[in-house]
């Protein structure tokens, strides 16, 4: 064995990027490994539910009612017969559709808003930032509620209406991200060669801003889904015939005492999904952030 | 400290405005109005309704007309009850709900401070790991279904407690608080855990065990000032959310208050209902917001020089 040289340590360090030192520490933490699995498998699930689905969605057996969970029907059925685990599926693919859908408009409108505001400074970054603190400050269920109430209750409007209250955050961790990248070099060199604004924008801060961002993206899609159960739960969320696992929890807090797995299965779902979330939001932030990082 | 106060009050102002113009001119936005019914309506009732209800002026005379009297703290009547005001119904349901907060907030005081505290004494071991795991689970368990699942426990398996109304029976305020309060108890939990941990390793916590104080009073007199301090910048925006929260709670429980007015009033379009909850709960978020940005900084001497008005 001898010594290693400067160049093999030069050839080590180049080894591993720092994705791939973020992917390194993630897959040690091993709840945040697990929260990933799932989340995965429920993704899968909720893709391929119209074909996977043992029964159809609205298949009922009138004759059946509500039965405990058997080997026809795994979680049982509801009053009407429906099988219940088809249920989940499809009310599934509509909760991560709004967790998900929901977080990509915010994201849109928080990385843009926090970009420019970050990166132009002065009055219109003042401005900008005025704004999100007013905003801040609104109670935002209520004015989700009041959204609901006026433009009646779609689903388009359901993702927007969350989508742009939930932006905030992530256009104050954007704005101070670009703040502090704006001092460096390369931003400067990109300047100097004439770059449009836009484009130093788009291909210089954003992505070099993006480990917070992935972070916080992670934690914001539990709380949407959150929100969405919320709102379902008090009739002013997804409407049937469409559901969703806010949805079926109302339901089925509804006959709890007779039939107590309406409850526990749809309710067990969207709590493994915001388990799954926060547990890999937290495993992220400590294998991105490079402040908290140990090594 | 006191133009810091005035600056952030100042700010409040702006705010409150945006609320209340935004969510006026969104009601009218609305399709239909209340009157709109399948019984033809005898033209001049329809006009005495309009003029009470100031239907017949235009849009921005409406607006003014609605700010003038809101200045005087008068919210108007109810589209869907006639003869009762807002104010009659937001001062019948308003303090069941600040009640229902209250005691949701004690609770998760109590319990999450005591778990944090705890937690932070012996980090990374069986005293934090298991408080910081029921936290854990205390912010995945949504109060849309911890509510129904404690009733089944402990209405109707063990029937130890009742399972809805306020003020009707003993005890039929601990299960609504525990709910609304749960997830609350996680965050300050893991709030209070942080804030401790990053206090217990400063100097002056050394200087206070090294003149020989007993641990108890360490913590108890000088570290937990400091180690609270997250958990008071938190209590304004969790003050909102217990607010909002209480909708679902009070709707699982049914308990007459704001939130279950609030949801009603939505399903019924009553229009002015609507508006002037908003406003009224915008208001009193606003205001909780700027009284835990003054504790904050009434606590903690630096972050009020950060703050200071620039």
């Amino acid at each position: 064995m001898t010594a290693p040289t400067i160049s093999d340590l030069a050839q080590t360090e180049q080894g591993t990027s720092l994705w791939q030192d973020a992917w390194l520490r993630l897959r040690r933490n091993r709840l945040a490994l697990i929260g990933l699995i799932i989340l995965i498998l429920f993704i899968f699930i909720a893709a391929a539910t119209p074909w996977i689905a043992p029964y159809g969605y609205a298949q009922q057996n009138l004759e059946l009612g509500a039965s405990p969970p058997s080997a026809a029907h795994w979680l049982g059925t509801d009053i009407f017969g429906r099988d219940l685990l088809t249920q989940i599926m499809f009310g599934g693919r509509i909760s991560l559709a709004v967790g998900f859908i929901a977080t990509a408009v915010a994201l849109l409108i928080g990385i843009t808003w926090g970009a420019v505001a970050g990166y132009m400074g002065g009055r219109l970054d003042a401005a900008m930032m005025r704004l999100v603190d007013i905003i801040y400050a609104l109670p935002f269920m209520i004015f989700i509620i009041l959204l609901m109430v006026i433009f009646g209750r779609n689903m388009l409007l359901l993702f927007l209406a969350i989508g742009a209250v939930e932006w905030l955050t992530m256009a104050r961790i954007m704005r101070s991200q670009v703040q502090s990248l704006r001092q460096q070099e390369f931003v400067e060199a990109a300047v100097s060669l004439g770059l449009p604004t836009v484009t130093i924008i788009r291909r210089h801060l954003i992505p070099n801003a993006l480990g917070p961002i992935i972070v916080y993206t992670t934690l914001t899609v539990p709380s949407v889904m959150l929100l969405e159960a919320f709102l379902s739960f008090l009739g002013l969320g997804v409407q049937p015939p469409e559901t969703s696992w806010g949805l079926l929890i109302s339901y089925g807090a509804e006959s709890m005492e007779e039939y107590p797995w309406l409850l526990f299965f749809p309710g067990l779902a969207l709590t493994l999904t915001l388990f799954s979330l926060n547990f890999l939001g937290d495993g992220l932030r400590d294998a991105l952030d490079v402040r908290s990082a140990k090594d | 400290m006191w133009r810091f106060i005035g600056f952030r009050m100042l700010q409040a102002i702006p705010v409150l405005l945006v609320v209340i113009t935004v969510t006026f001119f969104l009601i009218r936005l609305a399709p239909g109005g209340p009157f709109d019914s399948e019984k033809a309506v005898i033209p001049e009732v329809q006009a005495a309704l309009e003029a009470q209800y100031r239907l017949n002026l235009t849009l921005f005379q409406q607006y003014a007309s609605y700010l003038g009297d809101l200045s005087h703290g008068n919210l108007g009547p109810s589209f869907k009850y006639p003869g009762r005001s807002v104010n009659e119904l937001i001062a019948a349901g308003f303090p069941v709900t600040a009640e229902l907060a209250f005691y949701a907030l004690l609770v998760a005081l109590v319990i999450g401070g005591i778990a944090g505290v705890v937690a932070s004494l012996k980090p990374n071991s069986v005293q934090d790991y298991i408080p910081m795991s029921v936290a854990m689970i205390g912010i995945c368990m949504p109060s849309l279904l911890l509510g129904p699942i404690l009733i089944l426990i402990f209405g109707i398996y063990l029937d130890w407690l009742p399972v809805s109304g306020w003020n009707d029976s003993p005890g039929d305020k601990i299960l609504p608080a525990v709910t609304l309060g749960s997830a609350y108890a996680a965050y300050i939990a893991r709030l209070s855990r942080a804030g401790m941990l990053e206090v217990m390793s400063q100097d002056y916590i050394r200087t206070a065990r090294a003149k020989g104080l007993p641990e108890w009073q360490v913590i108890s007199r000088h570290a937990l000032r400091g180690g609270m301090i997250p958990v008071i910048a938190f209590l304004g925006p969790a003050f909102a959310g217990l607010l909002s929260g209480s909708f679902v709670v009070e709707t699982i429980f049914q308990i007459p208050g704001l939130g279950r007015f609030y949801v009603q009033a939505a399903f019924n379009r009553d229009y002015t209902m609507i508006l002037g909850s908003t406003i009224f709960l915008a208001t009193l978020i606003v205001f909780f917001n700027l009284l835990s940005d003054i504790v904050a900084a009434w606590m903690n001497p630096r972050l009020r020089d950060k703050l200071r008005a620039p």
